[in-house]
């Protein structure tokens, strides 16, 4: 089984029915998953911190949700994720590092190298993985802090794990 | 709103957001209501705290968002967004988003006073050129209009609290700040409050 697989199971083990996303090449396969499962609805977003709102709107209703984007979308969700912080709202996360090791477009690096900083000065928990085979648990990890907890949990799945784009 | 119902109005004939919420408010029946921060907070807040309210305090931006993460997580109920101007010219992106999600059971209402209230009343995009209703029809919005008069504003109930959704409407209200009526700001409970009246 792939990684992807895995990590649905992980999102079917946590009763996560919405994954909001701005989607990324690493993820693609386990969001093809989430679109073809009657279980699941994907929220294709315009920009990533819109996710964190919507993870506040599923969770006041009574729903797990999860958000999946690239590192540079955590730029964006600096202020949103504040709104984690203030409600003690569950937010797991499945993050796709650019950026790091052999990483083609150097416009990616900074971001790549600020993300998991910058997350946990807003308070998330981080978990770098850069074998494929502890994606799925680590994120099994992640979904059981954010939604047992109250808390943001990320996985920072490293470009080790998935490959460098190569142009 | 009720035919014998007289918003006020300011002396350039706009109505007066305070009473138009109480007025709307009085309408909710069963529905779930998320607010703007600022003004849209106080305004909900002085018609009347209610379990399920939800206020934001921060997030600029996010409020139409959580509105739909709200109405996929309970599609028997009614979603209501109430928000200024500032706020969803923030997030006007959203607008892509929900009308491509198409929610049937969310309505988001935009108190335009095209002005930053919070900060001073420096005037807002909305106050020009930018037309957030035109934004939301090309987003994909089928049911969006602007509600400037009070007899406008008669409509303003049944597309809030029983059409069909997505719907948005922005209604253009006086400039001036209210007397603020604060809620709770403890967000944990704001929210733990909201999931227990569901």
């Amino acid at each position: 089984m792939s990684w992807s697989e895995d990590v649905f199971s992980v999102l079917d083990n946590h009763q996560v029915s919405t994954i909001a996303t701005v989607p990324d090449a690493g993820l693609s396969h386990v969001l093809s998953l989430c679109e073809e499962a009657p279980s699941k609805k994907v929220v294709t977003l315009t920009t990533e911190e819109e996710g964190v709102g919507m993870m506040l709107g599923l969770w006041l209703g009574k729903q797990r949700g999860a958000l999946f984007m690239q590192s540079s979308g955590v730029g964006n969700c600096i202020n949103a994720l504040s709104v984690m912080a203030s409600t003690r709202c569950p937010c797991a996360m499945l993050i796709t590092m650019r950026g790091q090791w052999g990483e083609f477009n150097p416009w990616q690096v900074p971001m790549g190298h600020a993300t998991q900083p910058v997350m946990e000065a807003m308070g998330v928990y981080c978990y770098s993985v850069e074998q494929a085979d502890q994606i799925a648990e680590t994120f099994d990890a992640a979904c059981g802090l954010a939604f047992n907890g109250g808390y943001a949990a990320a996985v920072l799945i490293h470009q080790r794990a998935l490959g460098t784009k190569v142009f | 709103m009720d035919q014998h119902v007289t918003l006020p109005v300011d002396d350039e004939g706009r109505v007066r957001r305070r009473p138009l919420v109480a007025e709307l408010m009085a309408h909710r029946g069963e529905a779930l209501v998320i607010t703007g921060l600022g003004s849209a907070t106080y305004d909900v807040a002085a018609a009347g705290d209610h379990d399920n309210n939800f206020y934001f305090w921060g997030g600029m931006g996010l409020t139409a968002m959580t509105g739909l993460g709200l109405a996929i997580a309970q599609p028997q109920r009614r979603a209501v967004v109430i928000t200024g101007d500032g706020d969803m010219m923030m997030g006007i992106g959203s607008l892509a988003t929900i009308a491509s999600a198409a929610p049937d059971n969310l309505a988001i209402l935009v108190l335009d006073n095209e002005r930053f209230g919070e900060t001073g009343e420096q005037m807002g995009l909305s106050a020009g050129v930018t037309d957030m209703v035109q934004m939301a029809k090309g987003a994909g919005f089928q049911k969006a209009a602007t509600f400037a008069t009070e007899a406008e504003m008669r409509e303003l109930p049944d597309l809030l609290f029983s059409t069909p959704g997505p719907v948005f409407c922005v209604a253009k209200v006086a400039p001036g700040n209210d007397a603020r009526v604060l809620p709770s700001t403890d967000g944990a409970y704001l929210t733990r409050r909201f999931r227990d009246a569901l």
